[in-house]
């Protein structure tokens, strides 16, 4: 990410300022404030605020962290938006981190760790993590359509990406919990899902965050791979947890990459390397 | 993670001490930066170097930050009906938005609320030494500098630190220009400078002349034409009187719409003519001369409601001023008027009391510094001026990339000595350069850039510094 030029000269973003929205935002609060930077925590696309509420949240602010989790625009309890890009999602996120009493963490998942990265070029993170992150692109796109052909190719064609619990929970999950969870996923706007695949690079990071990059080799959305790809990006290699499925969040040892998540940041992350 | 409690601002004394030239003790600050001032332009400064990782001692002469902006300030020179001019998206902090279901143009009130989360959403009091004014800057050699502060008001003993670099963010809009006028100290009625201006209450009931037609004084000509018996608002020339919203939407959102459509000048000012003609039409029916100029030729007026009172007859225009009378205010056209109340809404001037005007490049001494990017000083790589500009939009965007680009510099001069060297050659080269169409040459638009054009050099000036062409 060095040597990448700064855009200063915003034209479209002032002359078209996204369109404001009610967004929806979970929160779990530490009972004692110990001065710890709050977590935003951003799904991916089809889940809502509720895929962390369910065990993150309370864990993260259990340790003493406050936690938030946004519903991007059209997910989860936030205003449908069937318009939305991909700069509308990040407008989401960044509103809802300066809105945080103090510099954030961003914490994004699936393809919201592509909305992040974008966040990341609009807001100073204190720093970010991309868990199992869908960064775009063509090869994203074929590893969907080998794995669930049926699932991924109406969405070519302006349908709805549908992910299968396959996909999302390793086997260990349980099969109600599976089903439960695969019943409340809703889909991204159509643009948004266009975006990416042909979307432009995030700008680079403000403030050169530190990034931190985990997932699951045996994620069957995203394969190991990428995750080295987006790792590298960042100038780091990815933390890995073997066995678990796409939806590290919600699956049955959803403690352990939460843990690793907050134990990196107890260790204080340097920032990023000086351009 | 550093916790944002924990106070990073340790206290100058405990430092190496040093002397100065007349053998005062200076305490050493190392690569500490200095900024002076902690409104909108000193905030995004300490943001800004801390994240590029250099230690900060803001100075204040204030207790609270914001600046102008902040209403408590006793050079504050917003009054109780201040709203922004330029909408939202042109305003905000380019990396720190305001909430988007706030209106287009925000209340001062909240443009304060705005700074304050800025200042503690990124932990920068505790770079600020509150109620402390400077008094001297001077420069020691090995381009760094000795700032001497004492409390404001001048209590308490001076004491002198010395930085690495100074970044001056002291304002423009605290210091009153006043026009001289033959008679003025016998006229009888009651004379005050928009900066004193505070309230309508003021205005109440009374026979009242605004003189000026910037913001500031269109704003209080239609404020007297709700409260005051009589207006009269005395303009130099015609002026274009741009209103707030045009086809549905922020009028400055339209035109950023056409800037980013790279329309030219003539044809976005044909426009623009059209546009109003339609709209509002022909304003010299009101009396009001025809502008000499064309449209953003002057720092453009944003008022809906200045033509709507005219319209009403609330407010009578008036030519400029040629003296006064114990009880009577001459024009030149002839015409008397007699005022109880004058309010000279006359604009402000840039001061830098602390600092030598030679080091500027204001030889004579005038208030206006030889710059270039209007923020960096030729032969003083470690001094900068933040926010000394005028936009045709919002201020704040600007002097956070004016911060991020000395931050930059200021690092470069350690790792890349030789791309700091070119960028000082050019700040030699380039001092005075303006960033705007042309524009009437009067000190108010000494200052006067388009937001486009200055950003557009703004961030040549930093891709060339950091080599990413």
């Amino acid at each position: 990410m060095n040597g990448e030029r700064v855009r200063v000269v915003r034209g479209w973003e002032w002359a078209r300022p996204v369109r404001p929205v009610r967004r929806e935002v979970l929160s779990v609060l530490p009972e004692l404030e110990e001065g710890q930077p709050p977590l935003l925590f951003v799904p991916g696309f089809g889940h809502g605020a509720w895929a962390y509420a369910e065990h993150w949240l309370g864990h993260t602010a259990a340790r003493g962290f406050p936690a938030y989790a946004v519903s991007l625009r059209g997910h989860g309890g936030s205003e449908p938006a069937p318009e939305a890009t991909l700069r509308a999602y990040a407008h989401d996120v960044v509103q809802v981190a300066a809105g945080l009493p103090r510099q954030a963490v961003l914490v994004g998942h699936g393809a919201g760790a592509l909305v992040v990265a974008h966040a990341l070029a609009r807001y100073p993170a204190r720093a970010a993590v991309l868990v199992a992150p869908v960064l775009g692109g063509w090869a994203t796109f074929g590893a969907a359509l080998r794995r669930n052909p049926l699932g991924t190719l109406p969405a070519v064609f302006g349908g709805g990406l549908r992910l299968s619990r396959r996909q999302l929970f390793s086997r260990e999950t349980a099969d109600a919990d599976a089903r439960r969870h695969a019943a409340r996923l809703g889909r991204a706007a159509r643009r948004a899902q266009w975006q990416l695949l042909t979307g432009a690079d995030p700008e680079p990071a403000v403030g050169r965050p530190p990034v931190l990059v985990l997932g699951s080799p045996d994620d069957r959305v995203v394969p190991a791979s990428a995750l080295t790809r987006a790792a590298r990006r960042y100038g780091s290699a990815p933390l890995l947890f073997p066995g678990m499925g796409h939806d590290l969040m919600l699956d049955a040892r959803w403690r352990e990459p939460i843990d690793a998540i907050l134990d990196w940041l107890v260790k204080d992350p340097t920032r990023g390397e000086a351009p | 993670m550093p916790t944002p409690t924990e106070h990073g601002r340790s206290d100058p004394e405990t430092t190496t001490l040093a002397h100065s030239r007349d053998g005062r003790p200076v305490s050493d600050r190392g690569d500490t930066v200095c900024v002076i001032g902690a409104g909108a332009s000193g905030l995004t400064a300490i943001k800004n170097l801390t994240e590029h990782g250099f230690g900060v001692d803001c100075y204040e002469r204030e207790t609270g930050v914001g600046g102008a902006w902040n209403w408590r300030h006793d050079r504050s020179p917003v009054y109780a009906s201040t709203h922004l001019i330029s909408s939202r998206p042109f305003t905000q902090f380019p990396d720190f938005p305001m909430p988007d279901d706030w209106p287009d143009y925000p209340h001062h009130s909240r443009l304060l609320s705005y700074f304050e989360r800025y200042a503690d959403h990124f932990d920068l009091r505790r770079h600020i030494w509150f109620g402390t004014e400077v008094v001297r800057v001077e420069p020691v050699g090995d381009d760094r500098w000795d700032v001497t502060t004492r409390s404001t008001g001048g209590y308490g003993p001076e004491r002198t630190s010395r930085y690495a670099a100074v970044l001056i963010a002291n304002g423009h809009n605290w210091s009153p220009k006043l026009p001289r006028y033959e008679g003025l100290e016998q006229f009888r009625g009651e004379v005050m400078h928009a900066s004193s201006y505070k309230d309508p209450a003021q205005l109440r009931g009374k026979r009242v002349l605004v003189v000026g037609a910037g913001n500031t004084g269109c704003d209080i000509a239609v404020e007297a034409a709700q409260q005051a018996s009589r207006c009269w608002h005395s303009t130099r020339r015609g002026y274009w009187y741009a209103p707030k919203y045009m086809l549905g939407r922020p009028a400055d959102q339209v035109n950023d719409t056409l800037l980013a459509l790279r329309v030219p000048l003539r044809v976005r000012q044909w426009l623009y003519h059209r546009m109003l003609r339609l709209a509002v039409g022909d304003l010299t029916r009101f009396g009001l001369p025809e502008p000499d100029h064309r449209v953003y030729e002057t720092h453009p007026i944003a008022n809906s409601q200045l033509v709507y009172y005219l319209g009403h007859g609330a407010i009578t225009p008036v030519p400029d001023v040629a003296g006064f009378q114990p009880h009577s205010v001459e024009l030149t056209d002839g015409r008397r008027i007699d005022p109880e109340l004058v309010v000279f809404a006359t604009g402000y001037l840039p001061r830098f009391e602390f600092l030598d005007a030679k080091i500027l490049g204001d030889d004579e001494g005038v208030g206006r510094p030889r710059l270039w990017l209007n923020a960096f000083v030729p032969d003083h790589p470690t001094l900068a001026v933040a926010g000394l500009l005028q936009p045709d939009s919002g201020l704040f965007p600007l002097a956070h990339w004016q911060a991020v680009l000395f931050a930059r510099l200021l690092r470069l001069r350690a790792t890349r000595p030789e791309r700091a060297a070119a960028f000082a050659a050019r700040v030699r080269s380039g001092a005075g350069e303006r960033y705007s169409g042309p524009v009437k040459d009067s000190t108010r638009h000494w200052f006067e850039v388009g937001h486009v054009d200055y950003l557009r050099a703004l961030q040549r000036a930093l891709h060339d510094l950091e080599g990413t062409k």
